[in-house]
Formats: C-alpha cells, structure tokens, sequence
C-alpha cells in the first residue's frame, strides 16, 4: 500500500490540515508520500518533509500552480496517481474542490469526509448533517478520499525528514484564471484548529455585537464562529459559519451564544468535547448537546463572563 | 445561451433523519422530500440570468426515481422553461450523475451548468467538479457572485479563508453557495402553468451510462449520542464548571 496527499498550503507554509490528512494516511497504512503542487513553493516542500510519518515529498513548481486552481492541480494529481493506492486530500475548500476532478478523470467514485479509517477498502462517513454514519467499501482500484480534518489527530510538523523530489509540471490547463482574493486576517486562531471556540448566532442582533465575543475569545485564547443566520444577516464574514454546509470544528470547548440549535449547526459542532449554550430560551434545541447550559440574556452573561474570567 | 440546472430530490432539510433499524440505510418512507436547498439557488440563478436577457433557456435535469419529476415541476413552476427526467431507481453516486449530466450536456449544449455546492443528503460535494472534469470545462465551486462577461464568467467563491474571485472561459461549471441569492416561491399562476410545460424523459441506457455504485454501503448507523448535560445558575458556577470539572479552561 502507499498512499499519496496532496498537500494544502500557501507556498511557503503547510496548513495544518495537511497534518490530520497524514494521520489518516498512516491509518490506512504504506509508504506516504506528500505532493506539494506550488509556485515558489520550496518552503513549503521543505516544511512537507519534516512531517513525522512522510517518507516523499513530490514537488511540482510551477506558476500555473501558483493559487491551486483545479483545472491546474486535477491533471497533475492524475498523473501522479498510478502508482498509489489511495489518493488523499483534507475537506477543505481547497481539497473539495480540486479531489472530484481528480476522481473523475480517473473514473473512480470519491470517498468524501471520512470519518475513520475501518480498513484499506473500507471507511466511515458521516451523512444527512451527521445524522447517521455509513460504512463505506470501494471497489475502485485508486481510493480518492478527502478527510474530515477534526476526525483525525495532526500529524507532528517536526521530526521527519523525507526526501524531496521534483515532479513534472503539466501546464496551464487554459479553463481558468485567478482573479483575487479577499481573505479575513486575524490576531486568532484558525476556527478549525483552535481548542475554544465561541459562537454567535441571529440573537447578537448586529455585527458590532460581536465585539463582546471578541474579547471573551482574547482572554481564552479561543477563535470566533457564527451560525448561518448570523453570516446571513451579514454580522460576520462567511468564512466564521459553522455547520454542515460551513466549517466542521471539533474543539475542547464550545460556546454557542445566541444560537438555536439548528440539525445543520449541530453538524457542526456536536463532536466538541464540552460544549456550553447561551441562550434566554430554555427551549432551544442547542440545550439538548450542551454540557453545560445557562439559560440567560446573552447581553448580560457574556459581558459578566468576561469579567468573570478575569477573576 | 442556454443555463442547465441540475435538481436532485432529497429529504427535506427540516426532518430529523432516522437511520433504520436493520442499519441498512436511513428511512425514506412517508418522509417530506424537497429540491435540495442548493440547487433551489441554481434555479433562481439561472432565472435570473433570463431575466436579466443573458440566458434565452433555462432547463431542469433531475436523476433519479418517478417523483423526481415533482423536483422538476418545482424548478418549471420558479421560471424553468422545461425539464429533463433521466429514470432510475436505486442509489446513484455523483460519478454516474455527472456521467449523464455530460451525456446530457452534449446533447443540450448549454453555456453554462449551475449545480448545488453539495447535496444535504449524502453531503459528497462532488458532482459538480466531476462533471466538469468529464467535460474538460473550468468549475468554479462555492459561489456567492457570478458575473457574465463576453466568453467568460468571473466567479467569487467563499473559501476557507474568506472569498476568492476567479474567471472561466466558457462553456463553464458553477456550484452554487448558500449567499448566492435568495430563491423565490413559486407563485399559484406559475405553478399551474408549469404543469403544462414539456418534461423529457430518459433511461440510463439511453445516454450510454452505467450506473452501478462503485460504493457498496456496508452499514449505516446512528452517531454517538452525547450524555445529556446540566444547567447552570450563573456566570460564575459556569465558569467555576468549566475550570474544575470540565478543566477546558
Ligand atoms: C441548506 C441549508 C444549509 C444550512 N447550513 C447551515 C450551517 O452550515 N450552519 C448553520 O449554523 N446553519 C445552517 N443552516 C441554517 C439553520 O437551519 C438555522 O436557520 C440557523 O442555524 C439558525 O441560526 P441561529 O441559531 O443563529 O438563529 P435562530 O434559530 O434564529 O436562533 C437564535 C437564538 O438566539 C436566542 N436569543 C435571541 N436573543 C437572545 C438574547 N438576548 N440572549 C440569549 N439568547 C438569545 C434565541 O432564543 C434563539 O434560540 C442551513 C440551512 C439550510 C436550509
Ligand atoms: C445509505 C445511503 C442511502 C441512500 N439512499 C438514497 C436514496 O434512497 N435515494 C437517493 O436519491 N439517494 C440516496 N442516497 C444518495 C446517493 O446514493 C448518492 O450518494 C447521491 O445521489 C450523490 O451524492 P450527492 O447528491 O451528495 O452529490 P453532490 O455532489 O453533493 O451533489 C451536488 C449537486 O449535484 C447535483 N445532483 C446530484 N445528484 C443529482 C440527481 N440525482 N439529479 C439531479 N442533480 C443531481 C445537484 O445539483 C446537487 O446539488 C443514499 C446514500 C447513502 C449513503
């Protein structure tokens, strides 16, 4: 067995999505390699080769590979594949859009978000919102799966040291072109990587609001999400939403303010390991995940809970 | 140009799913189906795109069971001018899927191909990118704004990080994200009237597709559930909660 990655990046640095997605990959066992398909990218190949379990970094640099357009990475992913028996990407933006095309090009039904690894053949995904978990074998002779990142511990960034070789370029496939990119910067830690997170949904009323969960997160150390009523009603940026059809975050800790509880925010969020709800209706379906729940006007707890940590 | 729209028929996005008892699958029977809320999306998009006079024709393309032709009645009765039933019972994966949209495409001719980012069903967020890939078309996934330019769409997609922009030569692929728009309700009038308008149906077979899953479903199983938690009086036993019992801060 030997199982191919394909590496998220930003060409100098590896995303630590990249780290669950090589965990996954020794579960299911053999050889790993790792393809970094950038453009000045040796940083980021040179970090790929430091990963503990990596035992190749192949190293495509290229400027058609510069902003990891599919049209681009899909064929180079393809002619890579022949000689893997799995073929693995994070489920990430990037890892969703590029793995099907792969997969189709190598008419092979993909394996989306796994969940676990039973054995070569087989895996678990969750469907419906998470509501059921089904076990899954493929008949494919490649397995092109993309991983659920919070199901997977990351991988250690340091104590590898993988050889790295360059791959052929495959060319600009002419279909697409990048144009630019508007990306939220912040001082916080990535929401599906960060160990507390706090969210806040359509009960924060506005966006200024969301001040208030800004600085509980500082005094945590905790990263901000939102629900979709929340993104919606343009609060926040649609980069925060959680949930099944946002990001999936699996955090030490939750903290849903003003957050119904909605099936597809609990896709979400459900596997936390303490999840806290906020909320002034005892009603509200989030109760029914929580750990701890506290039944309150948000205006008054979360400021009180700021003060509180303080203490 | 001609905009084709894709519609799958899922259950509706408001049931709590349960998985059934023998585990073989989820229960579908007496359950409310729907058009998938994305390609609900798709369909105002591409009526839009009429409206504005960049579209001339607007076709519906539902795979799957008889009662897809309902999915399809829904995307006629929003503004689609006509529909196309390709019949099959039984599980389809999204790599047959594209493998008959292509057929269908290449029948049809389209400009442009709108698809939902993901189906809430099976949640496989594929379709779209693999239909693209077996075309030899650019896909711009996740789209929160579509531009239509001469021989090219730019394309803003939410990502991870924020928002992208992208252009695509055309003939292209779009999937649609959830702030894209707002989709209409079908008014009673056009709902009448889309009762009248054609649905073509085909077989598997009939676009050369076999559509045997390459997936056997070995099981299907609830998840764990979580034990049920406390309440708290206040801030304070949350907080005094949080750093002794749970010890997560
Ligand atoms: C296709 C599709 C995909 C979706 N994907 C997602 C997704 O990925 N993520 C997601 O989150 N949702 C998603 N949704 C939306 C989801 O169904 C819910 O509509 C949404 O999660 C509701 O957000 P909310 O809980 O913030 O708002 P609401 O349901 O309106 O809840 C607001 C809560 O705030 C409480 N509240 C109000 N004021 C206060 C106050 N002063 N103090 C304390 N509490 C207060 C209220 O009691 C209420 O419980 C999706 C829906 C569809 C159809
Ligand atoms: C245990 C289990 C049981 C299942 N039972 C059923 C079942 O009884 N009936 C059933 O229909 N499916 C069932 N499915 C789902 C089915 O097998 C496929 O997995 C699914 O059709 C394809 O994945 P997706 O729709 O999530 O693709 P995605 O790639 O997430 O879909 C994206 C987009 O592709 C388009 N699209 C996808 N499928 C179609 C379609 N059929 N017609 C038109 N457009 C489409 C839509 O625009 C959609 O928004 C089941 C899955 C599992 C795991």
């Amino acid at each position: 067995m030997s199982v191919l990655v394909v590496a998220e990046h930003d060409n100098s640095d590896i995303a630590p999505a990249t780290l669950n997605t090589v965990t996954a990959a020794a579960e299911i066992g053999g050889d790993i390699t790792v393809l970094v398909a950038g453009s000045g990218s040796a940083a980021a190949a040179d970090a790929a080769a430091k990963i503990a379990g990596v035992s190749k970094v192949l190293h495509a640099d290229s400027a058609e590979y510069a902003n990891g357009l599919a049209e681009n990475v899909a064929p180079l992913v393809v002619a890579l594949a022949a000689g893997y028996s799995h073929v693995l990407a994070p489920a990430t933006s990037f890892g969703k859009n590029v793995l099907p095309r792969a997969a189709a090009l190598l008419d092979v039904q993909q394996i989306s978000e796994i969940s676990g690894v039973v054995d070569a053949d087989t895996f678990v995904r969750p469907i419906y919102a998470g509501n059921a978990m089904a076990t899954v074998k493929s008949s494919d002779a490649v397995k092109v799966i993309t991983v659920r990142t919070t199901a997977f511990d990351a991988a250690a960034s340091e104590g590898g040291s993988a050889a790295v070789e360059a791959a052929d370029a495959k060319g600009d496939a002419g279909l697409s072109s990048y144009v630019g990119a508007e990306l939220s910067s912040s001082e916080r830690p990535e929401l599906t990587s960060a160990k507390i997170v706090i969210s806040g949904g359509r009960g924060m009323q506005n966006g200024e609001n969301f001040a208030m969960l800004e600085e509980v997160a500082d005094k945590l150390g905790a990263a901000v999400g939102a629900s979709r009523a929340a993104v919606d009603a343009g609060f926040v940026p649609n980069d925060y939403q959680v949930g099944q059809t946002g990001k999936v975050v699996a955090p030490d800790l939750y903290i849903a303010v003003g957050i119904s509880g909605a099936i597809q925010h609990l896709a979400g969020m459900k596997d936390s390991k303490v999840i806290v709800a906020i909320n002034k209706d005892e009603e509200a379906p989030i109760f029914q995940v929580a750990d701890y729940g506290l039944v309150a006007d948000l205006f008054e707890a979360v400021p009180a809970l700021s003060k509180e940590l303080d203490g | 140009m001609k905009v084709l729209v894709p519609v799958k028929r899922v259950i509706d996005y408001n049931v709590k799913v349960r998985v059934k008892a023998d585990q073989t699958g989820v229960e579908l029977a007496n359950v409310k189906m729907s058009m998938n809320p994305f390609d609900e999306i798709s369909v105002e998009e591409a009526i839009r795109l009429k409206e504005a006079g960049t579209a001339t024709e607007v076709i519906a393309v539902s795979l799957g069971a008889q009662q897809c032709q309902e999915t399809i009645r829904t995307a006629l009765a929003m503004g689609a001018d006509r529909g196309i039933h390709v019949l099959h019972d039984g599980d389809l994966e999204p790599l047959a899927v594209a493998k008959m949209l292509k057929a269908v495409v290449d029948k049809e001719q389209p400009e442009l191909v709108i698809l939902g980012k993901q189906a809430i069903d099976d949640d496989a967020n594929q379709t779209g990118q693999m239909l693209a890939a077996l075309l030899g078309w650019g896909q711009a996934t996740f789209a929160s704004k579509i531009e239509m330019g001469a021989g090219e769409a730019k394309v803003t997609r939410e990502i991870d990080g924020g928002l992208e922009t992208i252009s695509l030569k055309l003939p292209a692929i779009v999937t649609t994200d959830l702030r894209l728009n707002e989709p209409r309700y079908a008014s009673l009038p056009n709902i009448m009237k889309a009762k009248k308008k054609p649905i073509d149906q085909f077989s598997p077979a009939d676009l050369g597709v076999d559509p045997a899953p390459r997936l056997e479903t070995l099981k299907v199983e609830e998840p764990a559930k979580r034990e049920a938690g406390v309440t708290v009086a206040d801030v304070a036993e949350l907080v005094s909660k949080l750093r002794t019992e749970a010890k997560v801060i």
